[in-house]
């Protein structure tokens, strides 16, 4: 992989590039939202098919259930709000509605994460990808950055079934290429290596990217694969790496219960038992800050994917 | 059909209703009893649907929405009796392996069932969604959502409703069963209402009041909303019935609400209810 980074974007705004390619693709993909339509970047597509955005007011729960309700009759409703009111506001709706009634139902999630910054911990939900996961029926995407969001949005309005898809605010690096099809469950292999397997997804995948070369440094060969799809999870790609470089490290911006290093925790332990570090918040909530004061803050940074390869490669040997 | 052949329909849906929930000593006899007339006339005279080829979008007929979905027994006899799926399949009502689950689903494959419910609160958000989907489709038939009463007390009910008449979703018809009754008592004990109607009322949309256990009235109430939709409100049918209606000792009970009668009173009941279409 190229690591060129081709410009500074936010992956709420791949969300809404992708949105509106879906939503030219296919007349029947359909956009709600919940009074945050320029900063979900729902924007652009409300203003080209007005007859097919539906603004509902802040009302996540009504909007959760309409859009199911929708779903029915073919349409591909995405619905769009902060990733705190796409989950844990409207978990039941989403369970009885959306996974267990098996809808079509696209929840657009942005603002995920400490690296929403300032508005703080009531803003910064770090365990939703875990309410998500655990609804059967659900599958949960976190690309890394602007062109993977946009393409994930793309491949999600194509998918038959529940979607959750998790962005985020802040600028970062854009370095994935332009129209790269996204497969849904399938492993994304950044760098191979030897040494260490680190799994991250979301913002947390160029921090890994730029732990590369101070690793190399150390003498450290270190494979880096990013787990967009959460679930269902790319089991094969995940033994593949592990059973070549016998440790792990996951790096994620969320809670470690229920996250993406849980997942890979139960694959290992059930299949191919290794040590493993885990970056993630260890059961805080949030705060005010910005961003990147926030991830250095709660050790989501480069230097701690940094030292946490350090002591799982120690523990290996 | 007419009103009489109605009435002998809801009275085979009551008898269904009593010998499922005692066939497996659980589920909701009384609100099931009370909504049965209302229900009955939706499927066999007054929605334009085809049971014989169920589709789930609903294209091109009209769409009937359960939010309280724990009044099941009603709903599944009504859609048996209609053709959706065999009426012996209502001796499986609750028991393993059933398509007729507890509450209503989609995922066990029963013809009939759209959505799941039985979380409350959640129909009449379905319902406007489904509308929505008819407006942009241009398909002028109706989406029909019934709610209890007890129900309104969730919160979700109220987006819905403040949502509906904001953004004209005139092809909508909530009927909400006012029979007074919830779990732990009377409406008035447990979450005062208050004015039910000016409260639609004050929210945009055209309030109906029924005796909704009066089969003819329900009749004309039904023919009324279809006539008067289309025309920029949501319409809500303010549905007066009782809670148990045709079982002596079940009506106007809360008790009845979630409990199943023993045999001595299983009997009781069906003696009280002439088998007009032959049991299951």
């Amino acid at each position: 992989m190229d690591f060129t980074i081709q410009n500074q974007k936010d992956t709420r705004s791949g969300f809404g590039e992708g949105l509106l390619e879906a939503g030219r693709r296919n007349p029947k993909v359909v956009a709600f939202c919940a009074d945050l339509t320029p900063s979900v970047k729902m924007g652009d597509f409300a203003k080209e098919f007005p007859e097919r955005f539906f603004q509902t007011g802040i009302a996540e729960a009504n909007m959760i259930d309409m859009a199911a309700g929708m779903a029915l009759s073919g349409f591909v409703p995405f619905t769009g709000t902060f990733a705190a009111f796409s989950t844990g506001r409207v978990y039941d709706q989403i369970r009885q509605c959306v996974a267990y009634s098996n809808k079509n139902v696209k929840i657009a999630a942005s603002h995920a994460g400490v690296t929403l910054g300032e508005d703080g911990a009531t803003h910064q939900i770090l365990e939703d990808i875990g309410l998500m996961k655990m609804l059967p029926n659900m599958t949960v995407v976190v690309p890394c950055d602007f062109n993977q969001t946009k393409n994930a949005t793309i491949a999600a309005a194509e998918y038959d079934g529940p979607v959750y898809l998790r962005f985020g605010r802040p600028k970062v690096p854009n370095f994935t290429p332009v129209d790269e099809k996204f497969v849904i469950g399938k492993a994304q292999l950044l760098q191979e290596g030897t040494d260490v397997t680190i799994f991250a997804c979301g913002h947390l995948v160029w921090k890994a990217v730029l732990a590369l070369p101070i690793l190399k440094m150390m003498g450290i060969n270190a494979e880096l694969i990013n787990i967009h799809t959460i679930k269902p999870l790319d089991v094969e790609a995940v033994l593949k790496s592990v059973r070549k470089t016998c440790c792990v490290v996951t790096a994620e911006e969320h809670q470690r219960n229920g996250g993406l290093g849980d997942s890979i925790a139960q694959v290992l332990a059930l299949h191919q038992p290794c040590p493993m570090e885990m970056v993630a918040i260890d059961d805080v909530f949030g705060q005010s800050g910005t961003p990147d004061e926030l991830l250095k803050f709660f050790h989501l940074d480069t230097p701690d994917i940094v030292e946490a390869v350090k002591k799982v490669v120690a523990r290996k040997q | 059909m007419t009103i009489n052949e109605l009435e002998r329909t809801a009275t085979q849906v009551r008898r269904d209703i009593i010998r499922m929930v005692h066939g497996c000593q659980s589920g909701h006899p009384g609100g099931s009893l009370g909504a049965t007339d209302i229900v009955t006339a939706l499927y066999f005279d007054q929605m334009d649907i085809d049971p014989a080829r169920f589709r789930m979008d609903g294209d091109g007929e009209d769409m009937f929405f359960l939010s309280n979905g724990h009044i099941s027994p009603m709903l599944y006899s009504i859609m048996a009796r209609r053709g959706y799926f065999p009426v012996s399949e209502l001796a499986t009502f609750r028991r393993l392996g059933t398509r007729l689950q507890g509450h209503p689903t989609p995922m066990e494959g029963l013809p009939g069932i759209r959505i799941a419910s039985g979380s409350l609160g959640q129909g009449l958000s379905v319902a406007v969604g489904a509308a929505q989907a008819k407006r942009l489709n241009g398909d002028k038939h109706l989406v029909f959502v019934l709610m209890g009463d007890g129900e309104q007390e969730e919160g979700q009910i109220w987006e819905a409703a403040m949502y509906a008449p904001a953004k004209g979703v005139d092809n909508l018809v909530a009927i909400i069963d006012y029979n007074k009754k919830q779990i732990d008592g009377s409406t008035d004990d447990v979450m005062n209402l208050g004015d039910l109607r000016a409260k639609y009322e004050s929210f945009g949309w055209n309030v109906i009041e029924v005796s909704g256990n009066n089969m003819q009235a329900v009749v004309n109430t039904l023919k009324f909303v279809r006539e008067n939709a289309f025309q920029g409100k949501p319409q809500l049918i303010l549905a007066h019935t009782v809670m148990g209606k045709g079982v002596d000792f079940m009506e106007n009970n809360h008790k009845w609400h979630g409990s199943a009668p023993n045999d001595e009173q299983a009997a009781s009941a069906l003696s009280q209810l002439e088998e007009t279409l032959g049991d299951y």
